[in-house]
């Protein structure tokens, strides 16, 4: 693969550190007056999520990552994997469970997620901002209990639980934000 | 006075951390003409010939050098004091800033030995650089460096702009001198125990702002230092740089004992109106 010197680092490049694909947050010339030129680097580790910050000399590389997002469906898991399909090629990956991590609560089958591939496996998953659900299980909310703040548990159609109004019933179908869990609104038929 | 030297000038600089700007012909010919990194060999080479107190406020170029405080091109003030020692000059920095500059300066001088004893607790004359490395470490500068190997300098570079120098509050005017002899550049360097360059810098608010001489005038040492400079070119791959003769020669006339100092002026520019990247105070930035 390509490798990049530190003059050529910007925001958003995918680079190689420690064999891990990251991100290059920041970068930083620093060179006294009299003395050789440095780069401090911030990245951030697209596995892990961490950020890293490392100092380099100016002028050295590092080796481009294999990293780039693609928007793909959603198909199915079976509990292991998770599969996603490119809506273009019909070519399918599998992310683990790991990697789906909590955005697989939200998934409906066929919804569009943005997969990031790293040398073609996918390391992470970004739902859509908003998804709609059916809640299929919910204790009928009573008028003026607001002992619970107001809320109260609702499981939806993918198993995962969210907490709700105390208007909402079982069969509504409600707009979550996948990228929080949280309720935004009942959402129309 | 005022003096006005040229910006292209026929030597480029030795200095191994430094790349000068080559002029071409038309036709891609090389000319034996680079931009100037700073005016000071050819305003050293006025003071030989009885100039008297001479200033400039010029441009010099540093190629590959951008960031939130360089810019390749940038705006120069420089000036030099036969006679001064480099503390009287620093008195004249300050006054000089103090006036250019709206908000009140905290000003206080420090030598270079006390202020990593004081920050640090290690004197960086003495220290091993097995010691170096770990203070690096333990202050969280992580170092990505092909064979992991840092000279000294550059190690007290890192510890002095990462580690000590962010903690300069907002109006502090700090000049550090007595610099080691190895960071020497075109200064002085007063012998003894423990040899150290008569040198100084000023930080604004933790910033770089000028750096200053008194300043090296026998004609051998000057010498001796442009052949150290290509040899550590040598050493990293870089091209050697044609020796400015012309210098040596003013210097072995005479050079008056004098002071020198150098002021990033885009940067004190940047102080006087809040700026937090240079382009803020360039009108056609790269």
């Amino acid at each position: 693969m390509a490798f990049y010197s530190t003059n050529e680092f910007r925001s958003g490049l995918k680079i190689m550190l420690e064999n891990h694909p990251c991100e290059i947050v920041e970068n930083e010339f620093v060179k006294p007056g009299k003395g050789q030129a440095f780069n401090r680097v911030k990245f951030r580790n697209l596995i892990t999520g961490r950020t890293w910050e490392r100092t380099m000399k100016s002028g050295e590389s590092l080796e481009a990552a294999d990293v780039f997002d693609k928007k793909m469906q959603y198909l199915y898991n079976d509990g292991e994997s998770w599969c996603f399909m490119d809506e273009e090629s019909f070519e399918q990956v599998f992310a683990s469970a790991a990697v789906v991590a909590d955005c697989a609560k939200w998934l409906k089958e066929e919804e569009s997620c943005v997969v990031t591939l790293w040398n073609g496996e996918p390391i992470s998953v970004l739902p859509p901002q908003q998804v709609i659900l059916k809640v299929t299980e919910t204790d009928p909310g009573l008028r003026g209990d607001t002992a619970t703040g107001g809320t109260k548990p609702a499981t939806v159609e993918t198993g995962a639980v969210l907490k709700v109004p105390l208007f909402i019933e079982q069969g509504d179908l409600l707009k979550i934000n996948a990228r929080t869990g949280e309720y935004i609104s009942r959402a129309k038929e | 006075m005022e003096v006005e030297t040229p910006l292209a000038y026929p030597t480029p600089a030795t200095d191994p951390h430094l790349d000068c700007f080559q002029l071409v012909g038309p036709a891609d010919e090389r000319c034996f003409s680079y931009l100037q990194s700073s005016p000071e060999f050819a305003m050293k080479r006025l003071l030989a010939a009885g100039s008297g107190p001479i200033y400039q406020i010029c441009k010099a170029f540093r190629y590959g050098e951008a960031g939130r405080f360089h810019h390749q091109e940038f705006s120069m003030l420089e000036w030099y004091r036969p006679g001064f020692s480099y503390h009287r000059l620093m008195d004249e920095v300050a006054a000089l800033v103090q006036l250019v500059l709206p908000m009140r300066l905290d000003f206080r001088r420090i030598s270079y030995r006390e202020l990593f004893l004081q920050h640090l607790a290690i004197d960086p004359f003495t220290a091993s650089d097995q010691a170096l490395d770990a203070i690096l470490q333990e202050r969280g500068i992580e170092l990505q460096i092909k064979n992991r190997a840092l000279d000294r300098d550059s190690a007290l570079d890192l510890l002095l702009s990462q580690s000590i120098l962010p903690m300069e509050a907002e109006a502090t005017g700090l000049f550090l001198f007595d610099f080691p002899a190895s960071q020497a550049s075109l200064a002085h360097i007063r012998v003894g125990e423990c040899p150290v360059a008569e040198r100084f810098e000023l930080y604004v608010g933790g910033l770089e702002l000028a750096n200053g001489f008194h300043e090296l005038v026998d004609a051998q040492e000057q010498r001796r230092r442009f052949e150290a400079d290509n040899l550590k070119r040598d050493a990293t791959g870089k091209q050697r740089q044609p020796i400015d003769w012309n210098l040596l020669a003013a210097l072995s006339q005479g050079l008056p004992d004098c002071s020198g100092v150098a002021l990033g002026l885009d940067r004190l520019l940047m102080i006087a109106a809040g700026a937090k990247h240079i382009s803020e105070v360039l009108n056609f930035p790269d």
